[in-house]
C-alpha cells in the first residue's frame, strides 16, 4: 500500500509508524466460502435467458418481458450506446464472459434456518450479521440474498399477519404474480438506460415487498446482498410498493469477497408510493474496492429510482458508499402525486483508486412537490469522487421547493473531487437553491484538536464524521453505528 | 464526408468562402496567417459544427440546427465598397456609449475608418484595424494571435480562424494607463442579412497597465444574421483590466462568442457579460489563470424575453495556484425566453491555495420561460477552497408585501424588485461611464419586457 505510505510521509511524518501499522488494514470481508454452486455457463444469449427463467420455472409473461429487455439490450450494444457521460474509467466490459446466473445448492425447501449450508451462514457471520440472533433481536426481519437466489427468510410469517409480503423476487413472481405484472418496470422501464436493460432481461433474484394500505410496517426490512462466485455478475432487482397511509423502512447492506477479475453489480431498485405512503429505504455499500493498484473490485452500476404516484407520498433515499472500484448510482425520485416528498442523503467515501459517480435526481412533476439533497463526499489517496445530480421542475409542477446541498472534502493531493449539478426549471414558481463547497479539512480545526491532545488520524475522524453527520442521523439506528464503524475504518491509513 | 446532408453542403459553402477567400489573399497576407488560416480550414472540414443531439455535453441545452438551417452564407467582404454603409451610420442613434469612448468601429465586417476614434491615447498604445496590424506584421500580433483560441478542437473557432478577415487590435504597452474606456463595435447593416460574419478581437495588456475595454455587437436592422466572434485577451503581471462585451444585436440574429483569457501573475481582470439581444446567443468564455497571485471577478447579466435563448459556458482554468476567482451570472427571463448556464471551475493538480466561487442566479417571470443552470467543479487538488450556488425563483413574496405595505404600486415594486436583482451584478462595473451605459440598455431591456 505505498500510496497510502507516501500520504502519510506528506501529511504527517511525526505519526507514521502508529499510521503505517493501521493503514495495512487489509479489507476485513474478503473471504471466499466454498459451496457447490449451480452455475450457468458465462456468455449471454436468449437461450440464457430462457434458462433462468425456466429455472425459476417462471410464468410466459415474465419471459417476455426478460427477452423484450433483451432484444432492447441487444441494439443498445450494437449502436454502442452504453452510459459514457460519467466521470468514470474502466477498460471495456466483455458481457459474453460473464456468469449470469448461480445459485448455491441447496436441499429442497427450506423449513427453517438449520437446513441451510451451514458455509453459508458461517458467511453471514463473519460480515456480522447471524441471522439467528437477529431473529430474536432486534426485530429485523431479513431476507438474505446469496449470489442470485434468496436462501432465507425470516420474520414473513410474522409480517404476513399484517398483510405485508416480504419475500424474494422469484416467490413474489410465483405468489403475487398480479403484483409483480402491475409495479414491475413502472418505475425503472427496461428501456431506462443500458445496465437497466440488462438488469431486466437476466435478474435472478431479489426482494419483494407491498404494504397493505394503513399498515406501519413494525419493523425495519433488511436484505444483505452477497456477490460470490468469481466472474459472476450479480443482477437483483428490489421492488417494494407502500399502499395508502402505509410505512415501510428498508435496510440493504452489501459486502464482497477479495477477486482479482472485476465483478459487475447491475442492480435496479423500484419503489412506488401511494397517496400518504412513505418509504424510507437506506444503503451502506461496502463491496470490495480492489487493491491499493487499482486491480479487481466491483463495478456498481445501479438504478435505484423511487415514484411517488400518489398525494402526500414521500421516499427517502440514504445512502453510504464506501466500496466498489467504482461506483454508477444515481437514487431518484419522480414526485408525480401533489404535495409529495423525495429526499436524497449521501455519504460517498473514496479512497486508493476508487472512483464513484453519484448523487440524485428530483423530477418535480405534481403541485407543492418538495426535495432535498445532501451529499457528503470525500476523497482519500488517488480516488476520484463526482457529485452529478438533476432537479428538474416540469411546467405543471406549480410551487416546487428544493434544496441542494453536495460538500467534499479532500485529503491528499492526489485525488479528486467533482460536483456537475444540473438545474432545470420550466416553472416560475419554483423555488431552488443549491449550495456546495470543496475544501480540505481546515488547518485550524485540526490544530484546535491537536491541541487538546487529539492526535491528527483521530481529528481527521472526528471532523469527517461531523462533516457526514447530517447524512448519519438519517439512517435507523444500528446502520448509523455500522456506518460510523465502516467511515473509522476505511479512513484508517488514509489520513495523518 | 460521406453523406450530403444540408449540412453537409452548409459546411462545404463555409470551406469553399474559406478556401477563396484564403485564395484571394494569396501573397498578400504573411505566410504565417495564411498557413493559420489554412490548418484552420483543415479543422474545421473535420470538425463541422457542434450540432449532434446525442452525447452533445456542451450544447445539451442549446441545439444549433436551427442556425445551421437557416443556411447563413459567408459574408462577402473581400471586393464591397463599405464606405457607402458607413458614412450613413449615426452612432448615437444605435446606442452603443458615450461618445468619449475611444472607439474602433467594424461595419459588416470592414474597418469603418470615418466612424472610428482613436485619438488621445497614451504613447504605444495600439488600437485599430486587425487586418492592418497583420499585414504590417506586427510582432505582438504574430505571437498571440489564435495562441489562445483553439481551433483543432471547436468548430465555431475553426470557421472563425479560416475566415476572419476583419477586426481590431488593442495594444497596450507596459506600464501604461488607459483612462477613457477603449470600445470596439461591430455593425451588422442590413446587408448582412442571411449572411455570416466573423469578426475578430485580439487584446493584448503588457505588464503593469490598465484599461477598460469594451466589445459591442449591435446590429441595425430586425433581420437574421450569424456572429460567429472570438476573442484573444493576455493579461500581463500585474496588469488591471476589466472586459465589458455587450450583446445588444436584433431578435432575429445568432451570435456564437468565443472568448480566451490568460490572466498571468498578480494580474487583475474583471470581465462583464452582458445580453440583451439575440435571437439565440451563445458565450463560449474561458479564463485561464496562468500566473500565481491572479484574481478574476467574472460577471453576466442577461435580460430575454420572447424566444431569446442566452446561453453562457464559463470555464475557470487555474492552472496554478494562489489565485482568487468571484463569478456570478443573473438572468431575467419572461416569455418563451431559455436560459442556459454552465459554469466549470477546474483546478489542476498541484493549483494549492484557490479560492473560487461560482453563482447563477435566474427569476422567472413567465412560466414558458426555461433556465437550466450547471455549475460544476472540477477539482484535483486539495488545498483549496471553492463553492458554488445556484437559485432559481419568482419574486420574492415578503419583499413584495412588504413594498406594497409601504404604498408601493405593485408594478412599480415588481420593478423595484426586478432592477435590484440585476444590479448586484451591474453595480460591479467600476468605471462609471461603462456603468451608465450598461444601466440604461437594461433598463431599455427591461421597460420592453
Amino acid at each position: 500500500m505505498t500510496t497510502v505510505d507516501e500520504t502519510i510521509q506528506d501529511v504527517a511524518p511525526e505519526s507514521n509508524q502508529e499510521l503505517k501499522s493501521i493503514a495495512k488494514q487489509d479489507y476485513k470481508y474478503g473471504f471466499i466460502t466454498e459451496v457447490d454452486a449451480d452455475t450457468v455457463p458465462p456468455g449471454l444469449t436468449e437461450d440464457t435467458i430462457r434458462l433462468i427463467s425456466s429455472k425459476k420455472n417462471e410464468p410466459e409473461w415474465m419471459l417476455e418481458w426478460r427477452l423484450k429487455a433483451f432484444r432492447h439490450w441487444e441494439t443498445l450494444l450494437e449502436k454502442e450506446q452504453l452510459p459514457d457521460w460519467a466521470h468514470i474509467k474502466h477498460p471495456p466490459i466483455d458481457f459474453q464472459d460473464m456468469i449470469y446466473y448461480s445459485a448455491p445448492k441447496q436441499k429442497e425447501q427450506l423449513s427453517s434456518l438449520d437446513e441451510v449450508d451451514p458455509e453459508v451462514l458461517s458467511t453471514f457471520e463473519k460480515l456480522g450479521i447471524p441471522l439467528e440472533e437477529q431473529k430474536r433481536l432486534a426485530g429485523v426481519a431479513v431476507d438474505a440474498v446469496f449470489d442470485s437466489v434468496s436462501v432465507a427468510t425470516t420474520f414473513k410469517e410474522k409480517l404476513a399477519e399484517l398483510g405485508i409480503i416480504f419475500s424474494s423476487f422469484s416467490e413474489a413472481i410465483q405468489d403475487h404474480p398480479e403484483l409483480v405484472r402491475k409495479y414491475l418496470g413502472s418505475v425503472v422501464p427496461y428501456t431506462d438506460n443500458f445496465y437497466a436493460a440488462l438488469n431486466a432481461a437476466v435478474f435472478s433474484d431479489g426482494s419483494f415487498c407491498y404494504i397493505p394500505k394503513g399498515v406501519r410496517c413494525p419493523m425495519e426490512l433488511t436484505t444483505y446482498f452477497r456477490i460470490n462466485t468469481e466472474n459472476s455478475g450479480q443482477f437483483e432487482r428490489t421492488l417494494i410498493v407502500a399502499d395508502e397511509s402505509s410505512y415501510v423502512s428498508y435496510l440493504e447492506g452489501c459486502s464482497a469477497p477479495i477477486r482479482d477479475t472485476n465483478q459487475l453489480h447491475a442492480a435496479v431498485v423500484e419503489l412506488v408510493a401511494m397517496d400518504d405512503a412513505e418509504i424510507k429505504y437506506s444503503t451502506i455499500q461496502n463491496w470490495y474496492p480492489g487493491d491499493a493498484e487499482g486491480n479487481g473490485g466491483i463495478y456498481n452500476f445501479v438504478t435505484k429510482r423511487g415514484k411517488c404516484l400518489g398525494a402526500r407520498s414521500k421516499i427517502s433515499w440514504t445512502q453510504v458508499e464506501t466500496g466498489s472500484a467504482i461506483t454508477w448510482k444515481y437514487p431518484s425520485v419522480l414526485l408525480q402525486g401533489d404535495d409529495s416528498i423525495g429526499e436524497f442523503y449521501s455519504v460517498a467515501l473514496v479512497k486508493g483508486r476508487q472512483q464513484a459517480d453519484t448523487g440524485s435526481k428530483m423530477t418535480h412533476i405534481g403541485k407543492r412537490t418538495k426535495s432535498t439533497i445532501i451529499a457528503k463526499g470525500v476523497s482519500a489517496g488517488e480516488a476520484e469522487n463526482t457529485y452529478r445530480g438533476l432537479v428538474r421542475v416540469n411546467p405543471g409542477a406549480d410551487d416546487a421547493w428544493n434544496f441542494t446541498q453536495c460538500d467534499s472534502l479532500l485529503i491528499g493531493d492526489k485525488c479528486g473531487a467533482h460536483t456537475t449539478p444540473y438545474v432545470e426549471v420550466k416553472n416560475k414558481s419554483a423555488h431552488l437553491e443549491h449550495e456546495a463547497f470543496t475544501s480540505r479539512v481546515s488547518e485550524d480545526q485540526l490544530f484546535y484538536c491537536n491541541s487538546r491532545g487529539i492526535s491528527v488520524e483521530k481529528a481527521h475522524s472526528m471532523i469527517i464524521n461531523g462533516f457526514c453527520e447530517e447524512v448519519f442521523k438519517k439512517l435507523p439506528f444500528e446502520f448509523a453505528v455500522e456506518a460510523t464503524r465502516l467511515l473509522e475504518l476505511n479512513l484508517e491509513g488514509t489520513v495523518g | 464526408m460521406t453523406t450530403t446532408s444540408p449540412l453537409d453542403t452548409y459546411l462545404t459553402d463555409f470551406a469553399d468562402a474559406a478556401r477563396d477567400y484564403q485564395a484571394a489573399r494569396a501573397g498578400r497576407d504573411p505566410e504565417w496567417i495564411a498557413d493559420i488560416r489554412a490548418e484552420a480550414l483543415d479543422s474545421f472540414r473535420e470538425l463541422g459544427l457542434p450540432t449532434a443531439r446525442r452525447g452533445n455535453e456542451e450544447y445539451k441545452y442549446t441545439d444549433i440546427r436551427p442556425l445551421v438551417r437557416q443556411g447563413f452564407s459567408p459574408l462577402q467582404i473581400i471586393d464591397r465598397d463599405s464606405a457607402a454603409a458607413a458614412s450613413d451610420l449615426d452612432l448615437e442613434q444605435l446606442n452603443v456609449g458615450p461618445s468619449e469612448w475611444h472607439r474602433v468601429v467594424i461595419v459588416d465586417g470592414r474597418f469603418a475608418a470615418e466612424l472610428s476614434a482613436s485619438d488621445g491615447l497614451p504613447d504605444g498604445v495600439v488600437f485599430g484595424s486587425l487586418a492592418e496590424a497583420v499585414h504590417s506584421e506586427t510582432d505582438s500580433v504574430r505571437a498571440h494571435l489564435a495562441r489562445l483560441a483553439d481551433y483543432t478542437e471547436h468548430g465555431f473557432t475553426a470557421l472563425n480562424t479560416a475566415l476572419a478577415a476583419e477586426g481590431a487590435l488593442v495594444l497596450i504597452p507596459r506600464m501604461t494607463a488607459v483612462d477613457q474606456p477603449i470600445q470596439v463595435v461591430y455593425i451588422s447593416t442590413e446587408q448582412t442579412q442571411g449572411t455570416a460574419s466573423m469578426p475578430r478581437t485580439l487584446i493584448i495588456a503588457g505588464e503593469d497597465s490598465s484599461a477598460a475595454i469594451v466589445e459591442t455587437h449591435v446590429s441595425l436592422a430586425d433581420d437574421s444574421h450569424l456572429t460567429n466572434a472570438v476573442t484573444e485577451i493576455v493579461i500581463g503581471a500585474g496588469a488591471n483590466i476589466s472586459y465589458c462585451k455587450i450583446q445588444q444585436e436584433s431578435e432575429a440574429t445568432y451570435n456564437v462568442s468565443t472568448t480566451l483569457v490568460e490572466v498571468n501573475e498578480n494580474a487583475n481582470f474583471r470581465s462583464m457579460a452582458i445580453d440583451v439581444g439575440g435571437r439565440l446567443t451563445r458565450n463560449n468564455l474561458t479564463i485561464i489563470m496562468a500566473g500565481e497571485g491572479g484574481n478574476s471577478d467574472v460577471r453576466g447579466a442577461y435580460v430575454i424575453t420572447r424566444d431569446q435563448h442566452v446561453d453562457n459556458q464559463v470555464i475557470v482554468d487555474h492552472v496554478v495556484g494562489h489565485n482568487d476567482m468571484n463569478e456570478i451570472y443573473k438572468g431575467i427571463l419572461d416569455g418563451h425566453a431559455r436560459s442556459v448556464f454552465h459554469g466549470s471551475i477546474i483546478v489542476r493538480p498541484n493549483a494549492a491555495k484557490v479560492n473560487a466561487m461560482q453563482v447563477d442566479k435566474n427569476l422567472l417571470l413567465s412560466n414558458d420561460a426555461e433556465a437550466d443552470t450547471k455549475p460544476a467543479f472540477w477539482i484535483y487538488c486539495d488545498d483549496v477552497r471553492c463553492g458554488h450556488g445556484a437559485a432559481c425563483g419568482n419574486l420574492d413574496e415578503d419583499a413584495m408585501f412588504y413594498l406594497r405595505s409601504r404604498g408601493i404600486e405593485e408594478e412599480e415594486a415588481r420593478m423595484m424588485l426586478i432592477r435590484a436583482f440585476v444590479s448586484e451584478v451591474v453595480d460591479a462595473i467600476q468605471e462609471q461611464s461603462i456603468h451608465d451605459h450598461v444601466a440604461t440598455l437594461i433598463a431599455t431591456k427591461l421597460d420592453n419586457l
